[in-house]
């Protein structure tokens, strides 16, 4: 039999209730991936052992005694590091909370461990979700499996890699300005944004509250999809979660693309997109022709200004959020006590944050700062405005919109990290989605000529989930894409 | 428009305690990152009303019940420094 570590969380879940192996053989089979894996990648922060034995133990006794929680009972799934996990070390990648162990777990991570899920550990994440390379940690950057000399993708690279290599068989990240999707696309894995409000913001460490979302990665769309649905749905806890029913998106699979109309983004196919990534996506936008769908070519011209207006939101909002990170109730403090309160928590928060973090933070204080926030913050949110009316006027047209998902491959170690811009270029696909509050995934379609992976965006209206998912799978099953990892097979194995 | 910033005024607002020499380079590229924002500023927006949020939604109400809260010890013992249940911290004024 193949590598239990190989399996899809369907898959896995079919041969759990057959009887065929144990919660706990698929925890150890992910642990011994890790264990090939991580001196590599350095995809997890922590790997909560014990806590992941006795949820599998309990899993297993759980089946035997009829009791199934769903389709992720006993399924190892990992968590980016800013999802907060009772008495599990939660950093958010930043010296400034080192050592934090949580009072309380999420939502999010509530719902996973109702639903039966075994949470293997936290993975690593460019600090507070902020960038989209894993580069800015400051525990030491994540490395790309399909070649560890470059980039994952990010902010949520860590658990995109995971799954990429199985050492984990689902994840969860965060989705601020295409966390999850670039991170996907660049490690050949399924990586989704839900619609804003989809998904309890909880116990998710804020980075920009207007648009940060949870979401999953997969090796297959159905399992994002199962992921999904056990994380779906309002929360007392989020104000701004969405109240209403939410279906279960695992059903919306098959139904193919017959008849639907599907618009390719031309300014998201300009110039700054790979010849290769372009050509990918052309070619899926063909096949999807010749299944049925009618493709046509829609603009968004206010695309070309979100890249600008995000890089005001989100840091302005993020000044904010961080705000709150003091040194007074949890988290560093600084050793250098002269002064007052307000010197220790200007000393603590220089000392604690990293040096992308202290940008974004500056950035956003000057813009919401007496006389440049209409200028700037306003200004942006006005941009907002007129992204939401380019999605509508294109849903008009199109049940869905795509494009690619990264304007590149993934790139070397080191390329942008001393280029803030050319790296914020990195989510130019992404950020439109986030900015008007619409669901948007990433599935796999082929490899480029450096057999790096590629990925297609599916873009939906808000509570478009379904269709989404249903021209996801489509797309999946036209790419036919299985090839994996490299480190995912290697033979060889680090004692 | 060139782009001009009183970056310790900035820092200090933010309650980060930055030296000259890091003062001077994130002065630098945030000049830099706002020309880049310059595009979002030539754009006419007459009109055109602000989104803050993207959906349309009211406040949210939840039931007002009773519900379990957090036991003290559970937070202040993640604290940097904690006395008699609550929160302790330098002197704050000059």
């Amino acid at each position: 039999m193949a590598d239990l570590a190989d399996l899809t969380i369907a898959e896995a879940g079919r041969g759990l209730r057959a009887g065929d192996f144990t919660a706990v053989d698929l925890l150890d089979a992910v642990t011994k991936r890790a264990t090939m894996t991580e001196a590599q990648l350095h995809a997890y922060l922590t790997l909560d052992s014990g806590g992941a034995r006795a949820a599998a133990e309990k899993a297993d006794a759980d089946l035997a005694s009829g009791d199934d929680h769903g389709p992720l009972h006993g399924i190892p799934v990992a968590l980016k590091d800013n999802m907060v996990t009772k008495g599990v070390e939660t950093t958010a990648s930043s010296q400034i909370l080192a050592g934090w162990k949580p009072p309380y777990d999420g939502t999010a991570v509530a719902r996973l461990k109702a639903a039966g899920a075994v949470i293997t550990g936290k993975t690593n994440l460019d600090e507070f979700a902020m960038g989209s390379s894993t580069e800015n940690s400051a525990f030491g950057p994540s490395r790309n499996p399909w070649d560890h000399t470059r980039v994952p993708g990010g902010s949520s690279g860590g658990s995109a890699a995971t799954v990429s290599v199985g050492s984990a068989f689902g994840s969860f990240g965060s989705d601020t300005g295409g966390s999850i999707r670039q991170p996907a696309a660049l490690c050949g894995v399924v990586g989704m944004k839900p619609t804003y409000g989809m998904v309890s913001r909880y116990g998710l460490i804020a980075f920009a509250s207007s648009l940060d979302q949870i979401g999953p990665f997969s090796r297959t769309v159905e399992d994002s999809a199962l992921l999904l649905d056990a994380v779906a749905g309002w929360d007392r806890m989020d104000s701004t979660s969405i109240d209403g029913d939410v279906p279960a998106f695992s059903g919306s699979l098959s139904k193919g693309v017959e008849g639907l109309r599907i618009g390719l983004v031309t300014e998201l196919m300009g110039e700054g997109i790979d010849p290769q990534v372009k050509a990918a996506v052309t070619a899926m936008a063909d096949k999807l022709a010749g299944a049925g769908a009618e493709v046509i070519e829609v603009g968004l011209p206010a695309s070309e200004y979100a890249l600008s207006a995000y890089y005001l939101i989100a840091p302005a909002e993020a000044s904010a959020n961080l705000a709150r990170f003091d040194g007074v109730r949890y988290g560093h403090r600084t050793e250098h006590l002269e002064g007052t309160t307000e010197d220790m928590m200007a000393m603590s928060r220089a000392e604690g944050f990293g040096p992308e973090v202290i940008r974004r933070i500056l950035l956003g204080t000057y813009a919401l700062s007496a006389g440049y926030y209409d200028a700037f913050y306003g200004q942006a949110q006005r941009v907002r405005t007129l992204m939401r009316n380019d999605f509508a006027s294109a849903y008009e047209q199109v049940d869905v919109l795509i494009s690619p998902t990264s304007p590149t491959t993934a790139f070397p170690v080191g390329e942008r990290a001393a280029d803030p811009i050319a790296m914020y270029y990195s989510d130019v696909c992404t950020i439109p989605s986030n900015l008007a509050g619409d669901p948007a995934i990433s599935v796999p379609v082929g490899l480029d000529d450096q057999r790096l992976p590629i990925g297609f965006q599916i873009m939906a209206p808000a509570l478009g989930e379904e269709v989404m998912y249903q021209v996801a799978a489509e797309v999946e099953r036209l790419a036919g894409f299985t090839d994996r990892a490299p480190l995912a097979t290697s033979e060889v194995v680090h004692p | 428009m060139p782009v001009d910033i009183d970056i310790a005024k900035v820092a200090n607002l933010a309650r980060l305690a930055l030296s000259e020499e890091e003062l001077a380079a994130y002065g630098t590229q945030l000049e830099d990152i706002l020309e880049h924002a310059e595009r979002v500023q030539a754009l006419p927006t007459d009109g055109v009303e602000p989104t803050s949020h993207p959906l349309p939604m009211v406040n949210g109400f939840r039931p007002d019940e009773r519900t379990e809260s957090l036991e003290p010890e559970s937070f202040l013992s993640e604290a940097p420094d904690a006395e008699d249940g609550q929160f302790r911290v330098p002197r704050i004024l000059e």
